[in-house]
This record gives C-alpha cells, structure tokens and sequence, in this order.
C-alpha cells in the first residue's frame, strides 16, 4: 500500500490500473493508454499529479539562495508569476532534480519537484539553507491536476469563476496566477497547450468530477510518458539523474553562465567538463524497423562507438518507435540498436518529435 | 472476469493452446496476459518451419509498457504464424482467443503442464490476493 493522492477513489471509481510510482499508487491507465494519448493530442486529457512536491521559498533572501541553489538564474523572472525550468545540481554538477520555479514577488518563490525525488530534494534543499534568510515550507494539503490538449483551457475555464476564468485565459505560456486557493500555471509536460491547476486537497475529487463532466479525459501515468517523450522532454531518473550533468543530458540550454559571479552549486564541475572537450551528444532517435525502442538498451555508432537510450518507447502519433539517447560527440545522422541480439536501424533527429499536435521530424 | 473457452488448456505464463482436428495446436496469450500488458504495439513472431523447445522463447510481445517473452508451451515445428498482428498487433487485445492467435505449431513429444480453464481460473484468482 503506498501513498493515496486526494483523487484515489476518483481512479478506482474509473477503473484506473494502479500502479506504484515512487511509493505512490497512481493511475496507469484507465483501460487504453493509447487512446489516452490520443485524446491529449487531438483534444483534452487531466493527470492527476497530486504526487508532485510544492515547496514555497519565501523570505528576504529567497532570490539569492535560489540563484545558489538552482543552474538557472531566478533573477530573469521580474514578472509576477513567471515560471523558469531549472536543474537543481549537487557539487560534481550531477542533477538532484529537475524542476520548475513560479516567481511571485521577491521574497516569495513556489518550486514544483518531482515525486519520486520529493525525500532527496527537501534534504537537499534544507541542507543548503545554511546562512540563507528563508524559509522552505512544503505544500502537503492542495491537489495537482495537469489538463493537456488543445482544447483543454477552454474546457477547463468553464469550471471557473468569472472573474479568474478571464485572468487565467489572458495567461502566457510558462505563466501562472495565484487567485484565491487556486494556483493556475500555463506550463504542462505533454508538449500541448493546457493548464496545471493547484488547488486545496478538499476541493479537487468535485473539481475533477466536473472536468471530466465536461468532456476532459482521464488520463494515466503511461499515456504523460509517451507524451513527453515524443516532445523531447526529459525524464529524471533517466534522461538524467545524479551522475549525469545536464551537459551530457541536452539541458545545456537550461544553464545560465552569465553573470560569471553568479556561484551557483555545481558551477565549478560544470565548467571543468565543458572545459575537458564535447560533451555526449542528446539526441533523438526514430527506429527504422520494426520493433520498440527500451531503455538503457545500446546504440551502435559507426559499428563501434558505443552509446546508450536513455529512455525510449512507442510513439502513438507516429505509429513508430522513438527514443532519447545519449550518444558519442560528432556528427551522423544514423546508428543501429541492439534489440534482443539483432541491429536495427535508427535515424538519429533533433527531438521534439510531436509539439502540439504537430509531427516535427521527417518520418 | 470474462469466461475462459472450455476448450483451451493454459500454462502458468498465461498462454493458451487449443488442440485443433488436424493434430495441430494453436497457441495465444489470455486475455488475462492481454489486460496486464496492455494496448500491445508490437509483436514479434517466429519463422515457419522453426523447430521450437518447450518452456523456451517463441514471441515476443510489446506493449506501450513493456516487452514480454512468450514461451513454447510444447516442443514442436511451427506450421503457421498470424501475420495480420505484423500490422495489427491490437487484435491480441481484442480478441485474444480467436483473432489474436499468435502461432501454430506440430507438436513434437516434450510440454509443459498445463491447466484446465478452472484450474487456470483459479490460479488466476490466488494471482488477484
């Protein structure tokens, strides 16, 4: 028996499959992932991701101690409820988690982290405070519900009072508002349009009933999977973890060098490896044959070079098998699989492979 | 819980075998397998005329989840493979006793034990505590 999200009778009152997920019993899926993903695609789809960790970071020194402890820069957030994804990195520039930080004014920051990570991050972060002015709180009693698609902010707005429903539709992408109990963010993990809507624990079960009233679909654990894959989103805990850099995990984008004073944890291991030569090259891969994509499974780069799926799996939209792979530095565009003893052919692309509904690399 | 057909026999790996008129036997998964693994997306069958051992690999079936080993619940040459799960692999879903058969073998001598529909419902149910 693992831990029970507010919206756990709503899952078994809808046949969800439970699975555990970082000592979570989570919906999987509700009979068909398949056409879970396919109704986020083409329409609207809600995960429960109740699971996810909210912590507060508030007081006089929150900026600084974020700016320390995070690989991005929180000092580029100067709009109210502007959000930033950011590693959060250990000394040798492993990452301890990746997540994502709301700013709502200079001493309030609210950061979401990953489930399975939550126990590992708030040590962390708790270790960390040291001499910093903050005060880390943990938002045990809300719900998380992430309602994806492109027709899922309308669906969802109809729920609303008018008054917010017309703040949250005028919100920008990686924009949030804290209206009353509710915490509505554009931001998402399906490479869709949607929401994720924080609100109090109590009020969630009737909140869901309604969306789902509404036309938004259920969707499980296994259908958000296929869907961030084919966006080219990274997964913590294989994608990257604590003995992989964001260098060697396609988030260089997500480091901000500048300014050079700025001594964030990690900082020095990071500069020390891009100092030391190329990083593995992250990429993408779209299997040519027949067959699905695992993880860990080893990828073959000019009949030598080794390389390995950092995570992998069947693409619904593409009807093909697709993966992201960390590979050796240098320039081709194929490389083989090794799948139960035999070579297949893969064609290595520049993911995302779906962005909103759209199919972005050449099939 | 769907009704198993009383004339299949079934293996603790959650396969079925039905011996046919002609002396042959039709293997699948159940429906069981089918509903655990979920939508499948791939299945990868053996080679006609491949001799197959009994408790070893035959197929290999892949759902969005996971990849999943099917085993020859007999020794035996394979006579037939269903090759409509090469492009529709969710007939195992669908139908699992019938359209979704995956191969058809000659049996040679060695099996693995087998259970009747109530023996396997069973088993099932000691699976559900």
């Amino acid at each position: 028996m693992g831990l029970k999200t507010p919206l756990y009778t709503q899952h078994v009152e809808l046949g969800a499959r439970i699975v555990d997920f970082g000592g979570w019993d989570m919906p999987l899926h509700y009979g068909s992932q398949l056409e879970e993903h396919h109704a986020v695609r083409n329409a609207a789809g809600m995960f429960d991701v109740s699971h996810m960790t909210i912590v507060d970071i508030s007081g006089p020194e929150a900026k600084p101690f974020l700016r320390k402890l995070l690989a991005n820069d929180v000092a580029r957030l100067t709009v109210s409820g502007k959000a930033l994804y950011s590693c959060m990195l250990n000394e040798q520039g492993g990452v301890v988690d990746d997540l994502i930080t709301y700013y709502l004014h200079d001493e309030l920051y609210r950061v979401v982290v990953n489930a399975a990570t939550r126990e590992q991050d708030l040590a962390w972060i708790a270790a960390q405070v040291g001499e910093f002015d903050v005060t880390v709180t943990e938002q045990p009693d809300v719900a998380m519900i992430a309602v994806q698609g492109p027709d899922a902010r309308e669906l969802a707005s109809r729920l609303l009072e008018p008054a917010m429903r017309d703040q949250a539709m005028a919100l920008k992408p990686f924009h949030a508002l804290a209206a009353g109990d509710y915490f509505i963010a554009r931001t998402g993990y399906t490479g869709e349009d949607g929401w994720e809507i924080v609100l109090p624990a109590e009020r969630a079960a009737d909140f869901w009933n309604q969306l789902a009233k509404s036309g938004v679909r259920p969707c499980g654990l296994g259908a958000r999977d296929t869907l961030r894959l084919e966006a080219g989103m990274n997964l913590y805990g294989t994608d990257m973890d604590l003995g992989t850099s964001p260098l060697a995990s396609g988030l260089a984008w997500t480091i901000a060098w500048d300014p050079a004073e700025r001594d964030f944890i990690g900082r020095a291991a990071l500069e020390e490896q891009r100092a030391a030569g190329p990083a593995p090259r992250f990429c993408g891969l779209l299997l040519e044959d027949r067959g699905v994509l695992r993880n860990h499974l080893r990828v073959v780069v000019d009949g030598r070079e080794d390389g390995e799926i950092t995570s992998g799996g069947f693409s619904p939209t593409l009807n093909r098998s697709i993966a992201m792979a960390r590979l050796p530095a240098g320039d081709y565009d194929r490389a083989q699989v090794e799948v139960r003893g035999k070579l297949l052919a893969v064609r290595v692309v520049k993911p995302p492979f779906v962005r909103n509904g759209k199919v972005c690399i050449e099939l | 819980m769907n009704e198993l057909p009383g004339d299949l026999r079934f293996t603790a790996e959650h396969e079925w075998l039905r011996q046919e008129e002609d002396g042959s036997v039709t293997i699948g998964i159940t429906d069981h397998a089918q509903a655990a693994l979920g939508d499948l997306v791939y299945v990868e069958l053996p080679e006609v005329d491949q001799e197959l051992e009994s408790g070893n690999e035959m197929a290999v079936v892949e759902s969005v989840k996971a990849a999943s080993d099917v085993y020859a619940p007999m020794s035996g040459v394979v006579l037939a493979v269903n090759e409509v799960l090469a492009d529709d692999p969710e007939k195992i879903n669908a139908d699992p006793y019938g359209d979704g058969w995956i191969v058809r073998i000659q049996p040679g001598d060695e099996s693995v034990d087998t259970m009747s529909p109530d023996e396997y419902q069973e088993f099932l149910d000691t699976l559900d505590d």
